[in-house]
C-alpha cells in the first residue's frame, strides 16, 4: 500500500524515512502542534513550496534543464485565482477556474518557450526562461490596471475557508473549527496529492526516460526517443504543477503581488532548496523547502544576534546582518553544488550504502 | 600540380538572394532604422531615438562581448556575468565620486581624465575579479553546463551582497562630468552628448576587438579556439591561458560597461548587472553564441528595438526585444551569425 | 634498430566506459615511415589521439625522444616536436589558407622558404591563399591540414588516414609528401587504410586488432604475404 502510494521509491535510508515521517507528522497536524498563527503561516508556507520545489526538481534533476522562469509559473497559478475571485466573485468556481486557467496558461507558455529554445540547444533555456520571466515580471508591474501593479491583488476567497465559518460548535483538541483550519487542510492536502502525483510521474516509464536523457541525451537520441519531445514534455509539465502551487499560495494568502510570487528572489530560495535538498531524488524538495522555510523565518533573527554581537568589529557585523542572508545562502549554494552536487537526500542514502 | 577538383564558386550563378544572405543581419539594422523613421512622426524625434539606441546597443556590446568570446571558446556560459557590471560601475563611480572637483570643473580635459581613471580603475578591479571568478568559480565546473550555470548564479548572489556589505544597500545617484551634460541640437534634433560618447566608445571597442580577432596572433588562436580548441592545442597553444585571458578581458569589459551604463543611467544599484543581464541574454542569443560581429548587430537592433518602441508604446518596450528574438530564432535558429563547431 | 623516436609500452585508453586500447605496444623508428594498419574501429585513432594526449592514457607510458610524455598536456606534447594531422583534418574552417598556417608556425613567423617548398608540394595551397578554408574542397582540406603540419620542421609527424575519400591523383600528392618528410629525416606515423598506399609508402608495418598490436615487422615482408594480410586484417586488401 505505501509503496504504490509512494510508487516504489522508498527513502531508502533509515534517517532520511524518519525525517521524512517527522515532516509529514508535523505538517499533517500542524494546526494542533503549533497551534500560533505564524507557525501555521509557515506550515502551510512549506507544503507550498515542497510542490513548487519538487515540480522544479522535475526539471532540473529529471530533465537536467535549468530554467529561470519557475516563479513566473508559480505568479501565473497566483495571479489566475486572484483575478477570477476578482472577476467572478469570491467562490469555489473562481479558484478552480482560475487555477486551472493559470495551469493551463503555464503549459501553453512553457510549450512555446520550450519549442523555442530547447529545439535549439538546452542551455538556451536558460537564458531565455531569465529573459521572458524578467520581462513578465516588470510587464505586470506595469500592467497595474490590471494585476494591481507592485502592490498586488488581495481578493475574497469563500466564506467556507475563512475564520469566521464554522463548521462545528467549539474546538477540536483546543483549536477553533473554523474556516481557516479547514483551508490549510485545503493546501496541505492538495499539496500531498501533488507531491504524490509526480513521484508517480518520475517514476512511470516518462520519468525513467528523463532521466535516461539527463544521463546522456545523445544516447537517448539514438536509441529513438525525440529528446526535445520529452523535454518539453517536462517542462509543461512542471509549469502547470508550479502554476497549481501558486494558485493553493494564493489563496492561502488571501493576496498576490509580485513580492510573493514573481521576485527573482524566490527563483533564488527555489534553486537553493533544490540543490541543498538533492536534486533528482523529489524527497530531496521536502527536506530542501522545509528546512528553508525554517531557517527563512527563525535563523534570520538569530544572525541579528551574532551581528549584534561583534557589533564592536569592522566589516563582521555587516556580513553578519540578517539582511545579507542571502551572501550566506549563496556560499553554502556554491559550495554544495561542488561539493554535495546530490544535496542532503544524496548524502544520507550515500551513506546508507557505504 | 594535382588534378583536384577546383571548387570556385562562381558569382554569376548566385541568385540575389543569396548573394544578399550573408549581409542581412547589418540589413536587419537598417531595416530597423527605416521602420522607425516611418513609425516615429518627426524626423528630429527619430534622430534623438537613433543615438540614444545606437547608445544604449554599445553600451549592451561592451558588456556581451566578453560573455560571447568566453562561451565560444571554452563553451562556458557565465550567469555571472552581470556582476562584473554591478562591481565596475561600483568601483567606476567611487573613483568619480573621489574626483568631484574634476568632474565639477567645467573643463573637458579635466572630466576626461577623471573619466579615465574611473574607467581604468573599473577596468582593472573587474578583470582581476574575473581571474579570481574564473580560478574559483568557474574553473572545478569545465564541460558541465548544468552545474556552470547553478554556480555563477551563485557567484552572482555573492557578488552582489558583497557589493551592498562594501557599499550599502542604497542606490547612489551620480551625476555626469560637467562637460558631458546637456545636448547638443543637430538637424533640430537634441542629441544628449554622453550619448554621442557612448557611441564613440562603443565603435572604438568594436574596431579594436575586430583588430585584435583578425591582425594578431592571439586573435587567431581565439577565431581557431572557438571553432576547434582541440585542434589550437595541437599546435601546441595553450588554449587555457588564451581562455583566461579572454575571460579576464570579457570580465574588464563588462566592468567598462557599467561605469558607461551607471552614468548613462545617472544611478546605480547592486542589481543593475543583473538587470542588464537580460538585454545581454537576448543579444548573444540572436547574435549567435560565440560571434562577436553577432554579437555587435544583435546589441544595435535591441538598442534601437527598445529606444523606438519605448517612445511609440512604453510598456511593451522590454516585450519587444522578446519578440525580436523570437522572430530571428525563427528565421536563424542558432542566431544571425552562426558559430560553426567542429565537433 | 637503435633508439625508437616513440614508444608506446603497454598503452590502456578508456573513452567513457569503453576499453579501447588495452595495451598497445608500438615502436616508431627514426628516419622511417611506420604504418599503423588494421580494421574499422579497432582502436588507430585513438592511438594517435593518446600519444598526442587529446586522450589519457590510464595505463602504461608513451615515450617519446626518450622523454615521458604519457602526463604532459596537449600543448606540451606538441612543443616536443609533433605535428599533428587528425582523422577530421582539424581545418578551422573560419579562417584563411593564410591564417591556417600562420597559427600553424608556432614558434614564429612563418619560415619563407619552407612555405615556398610546401607550395612545390602543394601548389593549390598558393591558389587558394587567401580564400576562406571552409570554402575548399576535400582533397584542399586535407592539403591544408598536412601542409600545417609540415609548416614546422618536427622530429615525429602523426597523420590519420590522409587519403580516405580522396581521388586517386590527390592521393598521389600526398604520397609524395610523406616521401619528402623522410628524405628531410622526419619520422612518421601514418593510419592508413588504402593497402596500395600503405605497401608504397610504409618502412615498418604494425597491425592492430581489438585494442592489441597484434603483429609488427617490415612492411616488405607483409606486402608479400597474402595469408598474412587474410590473417591480420581479415579481408583481402590486395584485390582493391
Amino acid at each position: 500500500m505505501l509503496t504504490k502510494l509512494l510508487s516504489g521509491d522508498m527513502p531508502r535510508s533509515k534517517v532520511l524515512a524518519v525525517v521524512l515521517i517527522g515532516i509529514l507528522f508535523c505538517l499533517a497536524f500542524a494546526p494542533f502542534l503549533f497551534p500560533g498563527v505564524r507557525s501555521v503561516d509557515t506550515a502551510a508556507r512549506i507544503c507550498v513550496f515542497i510542490v513548487l520545489v519538487a515540480s522544479y526538481d522535475l526539471l532540473l534533476g529529471f530533465g537536467g534543464i535549468v530554467s529561470f522562469a519557475h516563479t513566473m509559473f508559480f505568479g501565473l497559478g497566483a495571479y489566475g485565482v486572484a483575478l477570477a475571485s476578482t472577476h467572478m466573485g469570491r467562490g469555489f468556481d473562481a479558484l478552480i477556474v482560475g487555477a486551472l486557467a493559470g495551469a493551463g496558461l503555464a503549459a501553453l507558455l512553457a510549450l512555446a518557450i520550450g519549442l523555442f529554445s530547447l529545439r535549439v540547444r538546452a542551455i538556451f533555456f536558460a537564458m531565455i526562461t531569465l529573459a521572458v520571466a524578467s520581462a513578465v515580471a516588470v510587464l505586470v508591474s506595469q500592467l497595474s490596471g490590471l494585476t494591481g501593479g507592485e502592490d498586488g491583488l488581495s481578493f475574497k476567497i469563500p466564506r467556507a475557508l475563512g475564520p469566521a465559518f464554522k463548521f462545528a460548535d467549539g474546538e477540536i483538541l483546543g483549536v477553533k473549527a473554523n474556516g481557516k483550519l479547514l483551508k490549510y487542510y485545503l493546501v496541505f492536502g492538495s499539496c500531498l496529492v501533488l507531491f504524490l502525483l509526480m513521484l508517480r510521474i518520475v517514476h512511470s516509464p516518462f520519468g525513467r526516460v528523463l532521466l535516461a536523457i539527463r544521463e546522456n541525451d545523445f544516447r537517448a537520441e539514438a536509441i529513438g526517443y525525440r529528446v526535445v519531445h520529452y523535454r518539453v514534455a517536462a517542462t509543461c509539465l512542471s509549469a502547470a504543477i508550479a502554476a497549481l502551487a501558486g494558485a493553493l499560495y494564493a489563496i492561502w494568502l488571501r493576496y498576490v503581488g509580485p513580492d510573493t510570487t514573481l521576485s527573482m528572489e524566490i527563483m533564488i530560495d527555489i534553486l537553493l532548496m533544490v540543490v541543498i535538498g538533492g536534486m533528482g531524488t523529489m524527497y530531496g524538495a521536502v527536506i530542501g523547502a522545509t528546512l528553508f522555510v525554517l531557517a527563512q523565518n527563525y535563523l534570520q533573527g538569530l544572525m541579528d544576534v551574532a551581528g549584534g554581537a561583534v557589533s564592536a568589529l569592522p566589516i563582521l557585523p555587516e556580513l553578519l546582518n540578517a539582511d545579507r542572508w542571502l551572501l550566506w545562502l549563496g556560499v553554502l549554494f556554491i559550495l554544495s553544488v561542488y561539493f554535495f552536487p546530490t544535496g542532503i537526500v544524496g548524502r544520507l542514502r550515500q551513506t546508507k550504502s557505504t | 600540380m594535382s588534378a583536384a577538383p577546383d571548387h570556385t564558386p562562381t558569382m554569376a550563378r548566385m541568385s540575389f538572394g543569396e548573394r544578399l544572405a550573408p549581409h542581412a543581419p547589418v540589413l536587419l539594422v537598417v531595416g530597423l532604422m527605416l521602420l522607425g523613421f516611418i513609425a516615429i512622426p518627426a524626423t528630429s524625434s527619430w534622430l534623438t531615438l537613433t543615438v540614444s539606441g545606437l547608445a544604449m546597443g554599445m553600451m549592451i556590446f561592451i558588456m556581451a562581448s566578453g560573455l560571447t568570446l568566453v562561451f565560444g571558446l571554452m563553451d562556458v556560459i557565465n550567469f555571472g556575468h552581470g556582476a562584473f557590471v554591478s562591481v565596475g560601475a561600483f568601483v567606476g563611480v567611487s573613483f568619480l565620486l573621489m574626483l568631484e572637483h574634476m568632474t565639477g570643473a567645467s573643463s573637458l580635459m579635466l572630466n576626461l581624465t577623471a573619466l579615465m581613471v574611473a574607467i581604468i580603475g573599473a577596468m582593472a578591479a573587474t578583470g582581476l575579479m574575473g581571474w579570481a571568478f574564473e580560478k574559483v568559480i568557474v574553473k572545478p565546473v569545465y564541460g558541465h553546463h548544468l552545474k556552470q550555470i547553478l554556480v555563477t548564479m551563485g557567484g552572482l548572489i555573492v557578488v552582489e551582497q558583497l557589493i551592498i556589505v562594501l557599499w550599502g544597500p542604497e542606490e547612489i545617484y551620480i551625476t555626469r562630468p560637467e562637460a558631458l551634460k546637456g545636448a547638443i541640437t543637430f538637424a533640430g534634433a537634441a542629441l544628449e552628448k554622453y550619448r554621442l560618447v557612448a557611441v564613440a566608445v562603443g565603435i572604438v571597442v568594436f574596431a579594436g576587438m575586430r583588430f585584435v580577432l583578425r591582425r594578431t596572433k592571439i586573435g587567431l588562436i581565439v577565431r581557431a579556439g572557438v571553432e576547434n580548441g582541440e585542434m589550437v592545442e595541437a599546435l601546441g597553444y595553450r588554449l587555457r591561458l588564451v581562455f583566461v585571458g579572454v575571460f579576464i578581458a570579457g570580465s574588464a569589459l563588462a566592468g567598462l560597461g557599467g561605469v558607461l551604463w551607471g552614468l548613462y543611467q545617472e544611478v546605480i544599484t547592486a542589481h543593475m548587472g543583473n538587470q542588464t543581464m537580460i538585454l545581454v541574454f537576448i543579444v548573444v542569443i540572436i547574435g549567435g553564441l560565440g560571434s562577436v560581429e553577432g554579437c555587435f548587430i544583435g546589441a544595435l537592433l535591441v538598442g534601437l528595438m527598445q529606444n523606438y518602441v519605448a517612445f511609440l508604446e512604453p510598456k511593451v518596450a522590454l516585450i519587444s526585444n522578446i519578440g525580436l528574438m523570437v522572430a530571428i530564432l525563427m528565421w536563424r535558429p542558432m542566431g544571425m551569425i552562426p558559430v560553426v563547431k567542429a565537433k | 634498430m637503435s633508439d625508437p623516436i616513440l614508444k608506446l609500452d603497454g598503452v590502456y585508453t578508456n573513452i567513457a566506459q569503453y576499453h579501447i586500447l588495452q595495451g598497445v605496444n608500438l615502436e616508431v623508428p627514426r628516419g622511417q615511415v611506420t604504418m599503423l594498419l588494421g580494421r574499422n574501429g579497432v582502436g588507430k585513432t585513438t592511438t594517435l589521439r593518446s600519444i598526442i594526449g587529446h586522450w589519457r592514457a590510464h595505463n602504461g607510458a608513451i615515450l617519446f625522444d626518450g622523454q615521458d610524455i604519457t602526463k604532459l598536456p596537449t600543448p606540451a606534447i606538441a612543443r616536443l616536436g609533433i605535428g599533428f594531422v587528425p582523422e577530421d583534418m582539424g581545418i578551422f574552417a573560419d579562417l584563411t589558407v593564410e591564417e591556417n598556417m600562420i597559427l600553424a608556425a608556432v614558434s614564429g613567423p612563418i619560415n619563407q622558404a619552407r612555405l615556398q617548398w610546401l607550395f612545390t608540394v602543394f601548389p593549390a595551397l598558393e591558389t587558394f591563399w587567401k580564400k576562406e578554408a571552409g570554402t575548399l574542397s576535400g582533397g584542399q582540406k586535407q592539403m591544408l591540414s598536412i601542409a600545417r603540419a609540415m609548416i614546422e620542421e618536427r622530429l615525429l609527424y602523426l597523420i590519420d588516414e590522409p587519403t580516405k575519400g580522396l581521388a586517386p591523383a590527390i592521393i598521389t600528392t600526398m604520397a609524395r609528401a610523406v616521401k619528402e618528410l623522410k628524405t628531410q629525416g622526419a619520422s612518421i606515423l601514418l593510419v592508413e587504410q588504402n593497402f596500395a598506399v600503405a605497401k608504397a609508402l610504409g618502412d615498418t608495418a604494425n597491425v592492430m586488432d581489438d585494442g592489441r598490436m597484434i603483429w609488427s615487422g617490415q612492411m616488405s615482408e607483409l606486402a608479400t604475404d597474402a595469408a598474412l594480410q587474410e590473417q591480420l586484417m581479415g579481408l583481402s586488401v590486395e584485390s582493391e
